[in-house]
């Protein structure tokens, strides 16, 4: 995704391209083409019956209530994995804090280096039985976690290992300390990215690591942990606790954590905070989002509109930072709306596993009835409501993607993050209008602009209250490029030199 | 003949670049390390907090935008005039923390040379926080610092001068606005300082200073909604964990200190300067 040739790219282009970027050939929902399935192999993805939990160095049956993980697009369980109860948490806590006193904080940078490079080129081995077990886990398109998730997987742990005997021209003076025992919780919608985006800085500066992955997504987190075996990685450096809410909780709450670094939703995320209060414990979050993607009217619209389809329905639109509210400039707003609806009309929903599926499943059940009350809200409250006229499949979690027209402000869908397919369309009328209207969110995690102009750019970028701006394109992200929120967007970056002060007791 | 009767001042609030009485109509008098009746300063209700927040947060678009060269100057002019009150100072900070007038001038001088080191940070934290970064595709992606936001300052307890201008100093040269909560027992060295701010170029409403109980009026800080960051120093212990949970309702930025007063003297680091910034990472494709 970081190799896209131009800003004309989209994470959504169909390599088969015809049907693809103008969208000016045929009706709305009528391929030019067929195309024959090109499933990969859901063999690949090596698939076992039963995973367990990693502590200190061993897979272990955990304690608490074994989940039954379903892939998403056909609704089947996929495999049975053991869930950490209160005692593994603290067993596990106590590992990492043996490896953290015995080994792993006393080891030199340039060793410590060692380890993550190999976890990182384990990573590139393992890459696609890695996207395969990723797809079925958590229903995105075998291209995106391919081209996406498992490659940046490899280049955070790449990029991270070097700074691990660098640390001392970082610019937090010469001899940054490491904080010790990091608890860690991550969102099932990039699970293996996120795993790598906690785990790899974390290393790097000397800490050891308990993570938590999601519920729904496990799988691709414990391949991680195979890998940290394979990388000879010391018992006790990543541990991994499979679970729900509660061992979150547990494991955030417990006093042999030295600091927690939590990606998801803001209610939770504000949970955390509330929890941490008062134990000094050094706290990152990466929280919700509900972006504005401004467009000008003299961006160039085929573009914005490549941009805006991933904006919003990358992996389904599961992203924090995803660009959920248009706002276009007034003078354009039909024109770009009408090739805006024949482009998504031509995006291809099905079979994640095929490698021609431009959008996947929805992650869960629950997760598809939260977009689908916030979808009807918006009809409630009185926007237009377009939806992709492609079939749905009998089985597993679907949303069309979706496009509101004529949004206002005070409505839900403009207000609350949907993290599903829907797009929220607003206008404006001049560049004040458009910050005054972007920055109308207690959130404040990303934001797009779209112009041909470059000093309206950067007069855009100064006053976005975002933590990262795309101009002229979108979702781009990269392990030296500091990520992360404003105000409810949560603190803290993650990637970069400014990303390796949340691990360093600094 | 008569010894000549001395005008005595009266300590009101600083809120949006003016010097209202508290809405409350309260004061509280204020005694020197002797416990001799020195003032009566004004007791801050949670009305007059919520004033100093809308007053710090008109003055967040002027403040943040102005250019950092420009910002520099700003303070800069401050401790021109900081030096100029010298000796108004002195008397303050030596009554009010029982400081020998020896003691006192050199807590004054460190204050008015924080102030300038700070002052010269404006325009040089882009260039050491922020990175050009070398990300793998065809684009240019930079990242740079932004002030957060609106500051809620719980000024420390003990420190009425050093302290304060230790806190106070890197939130604003950083371009947040800030609502700052005075020492309870020792505010007046905080009060001149507002005058200072008042006659130099620091447009009103960035910094807003409160006189009062501490433990009254954090809370509505912590809680409030358009507040973005608080910093713990001058809380009192017992409310601490109170009020982070309460910061944690709009997700907060909080800056937490230990419980003990450093020695202000000592020379920082950017700690303070980085608490209360975002950095703001901007891509953009790179091509014909």
């Amino acid at each position: 995704m970081t190799n896209a040739p131009d800003a004309n790219d989209s994470a959504l282009a169909s390599p088969a391209g015809s049907a693809g970027s103008t969208g000016a050939t045929g009706a709305p929902g009528s391929s030019p083409w067929e195309y024959a399935p090109a499933p990969e192999s859901r063999d690949i993805a090596g698939l076992k019956p039963n995973y367990w939990m990693l502590v200190d160095g061993q897979f272990v049956e955990g304690t608490g209530e074994p989940l039954k993980t379903v892939n998403p697009a056909t609704e089947e369980v996929l495999a049975e994995v053991s869930t950490a109860g209160p005692a593994d948490v603290d067993k596990a806590v106590k590992a990492a804090r043996r490896a953290y006193e015995r080994v792993w904080g006393r080891m030199p940078g340039a060793e410590r280096a060692k380890y993550i490079f190999r976890i990182a080129r384990l990573i590139q081995e393992r890459a696609r039985e890695l996207a395969v077990l990723e797809t079925l886990d958590n229903g995105k398109p075998i291209r995106e976690s391919r081209d996406v998730d498992v490659p940046t997987a490899a280049a955070h742990f790449f990029y991270h290992a070097g700074w691990a005997d660098k640390l001392g021209y970082a610019g937090y003076g010469p001899d940054p300390r490491p904080l010790g025992v990091a608890g860690q919780v991550i969102p099932w919608n990039f699970p293996l990215l996120m795993a790598a985006w906690k785990i790899a800085p974390a290393l790097a500066c000397g800490n050891t690591v308990v993570l938590k992955p999601a519920e729904t997504t496990p799988l691709t987190a414990l391949v991680l942990g195979e890998i940290c075996q394979q990388a000879d990685l010391p018992p006790g450096v990543v541990n991994i606790l499979p679970g729900a809410g509660d061992v979150g909780a547990e494991l955030v709450n417990h006093p042999g954590v030295n600091k927690v670094a939590f990606t998801g939703s803001t209610e939770v995320g504000k949970l955390i905070q509330r929890s941490v209060a008062g134990t000094g414990k050094k706290l990152t979050l990466e929280l919700g989002g509900k972006a504005a993607n401004i467009v000008f009217d003299d961006a160039p619209l085929d573009q914005a509109v490549e941009g805006i389809v991933n904006g919003i329905f990358f992996n389904q639109g599961h992203v924090c930072c995803a660009g959920s509210r248009l706002l276009v400039q007034e003078s354009v707003a039909e024109e770009l709306l009408d090739k805006l609806h024949r482009r998504v009309a031509t995006l291809r929903l099905g079979d994640p596993l095929d490698k021609n599926t431009d959008i996947g499943a929805i992650n869960s059940a629950e997760q598809l009835a939260k977009i689908t009350e916030l979808a009807a809200s918006g009809e409630a409250e009185g926007a237009r409501r377009w939806s992709s006229p492609c079939a749905l499949p009998d089985k597993g979690f679907f949303f069309a993607p979706t496009v509101f027209s004529d949004v206002h402000q005070a409505m839900r869908i403009a207000r609350e993050e949907i993290f599903g397919p829907v797009l929220s369309v607003l206008t404006f009328r001049t560049p004040d209008e458009a910050v005054a209207k972007a920055n109308n969110t207690p959130y404040g995690l990303s934001a797009g602009v779209w112009t041909d102009k470059g000093s309206r750019i950067l007069w855009l970028a100064q006053r976005m209250r975002a933590g990262v701006v795309w101009a002229n394109t979108f979702n781009r992200f990269d392990p030296s490029a500091p990520f992360g929120g404003y105000q409810e967007s949560g603190f803290g970056r993650e990637g970069g030199r400014t990303g390796l002060e949340a691990y360093l007791d600094v | 003949m008569s010894e000549r009767i001395s005008v005595a001042k009266t300590y009101k609030l600083y809120v949006g670049g003016a010097f209202p009485r508290s809405e409350s109509g309260r004061v509280y008098p204020v005694a020197d390390s002797r416990g001799t009746f020195l003032a009566n300063a004004a007791l801050a209700s949670r009305k007059d907090a919520r004033d100093a927040v809308v007053a710090a947060r008109k003055a967040f678009a002027g403040w943040s935008a102005a250019t950092a060269y420009n910002r520099g100057q700003v303070l800069y002019r401050v401790a021109e005039l900081l030096e100029g009150r010298r000796e108004q100072f002195v008397a303050e900070v030596s009554a009010a923390e029982g400081a020998q007038t020896r003691r006192a001038q050199s807590i004054v001088d460190a204050a008015i040379d924080r102030w300038v080191w700070y002052a010269g940070w404006t325009d040089k934290l882009a260039a050491v926080l922020g990175s050009a970064n070398p990300v793998a595709g065809p684009y240019f992606c930079f990242t740079t610092p932004e002030p957060t936001g609106v500051v809620a300052v719980l000024a420390p307890q003990r420190s009425s001068l050093l302290g304060l201008v230790s806190a106070v100093a890197p939130v604003i040269a950083t371009g947040n606005t800030c609502v700052v909560v005075a020492s309870q027992d020792r505010p007046l060295p905080a009060i001149t300082l507002s005058e200072v701010l008042a006659t130099s170029d620091v447009p009103g409403g960035v910094v807003n200073v409160l006189t009062g109980r501490t433990a009254e009026l954090a809370p509505w800080l912590a809680a409030h909604a358009d507040v973005n960051a608080l910093d713990l120093t001058g809380a009192p212990e017992a409310q601490r964990v109170e009020l982070e949970r309460a910061a944690a309702g709009t997700v907060k930025r909080v800056l937490r200190t230990p419980t003990t007063e450093p020695d202000w003297s000592a020379q920082p680091d950017l700690g303070r300067l980085r608490a209360f910034v975002e950095a703001k990472t901007v891509w953009h494709p790179v091509g014909v």
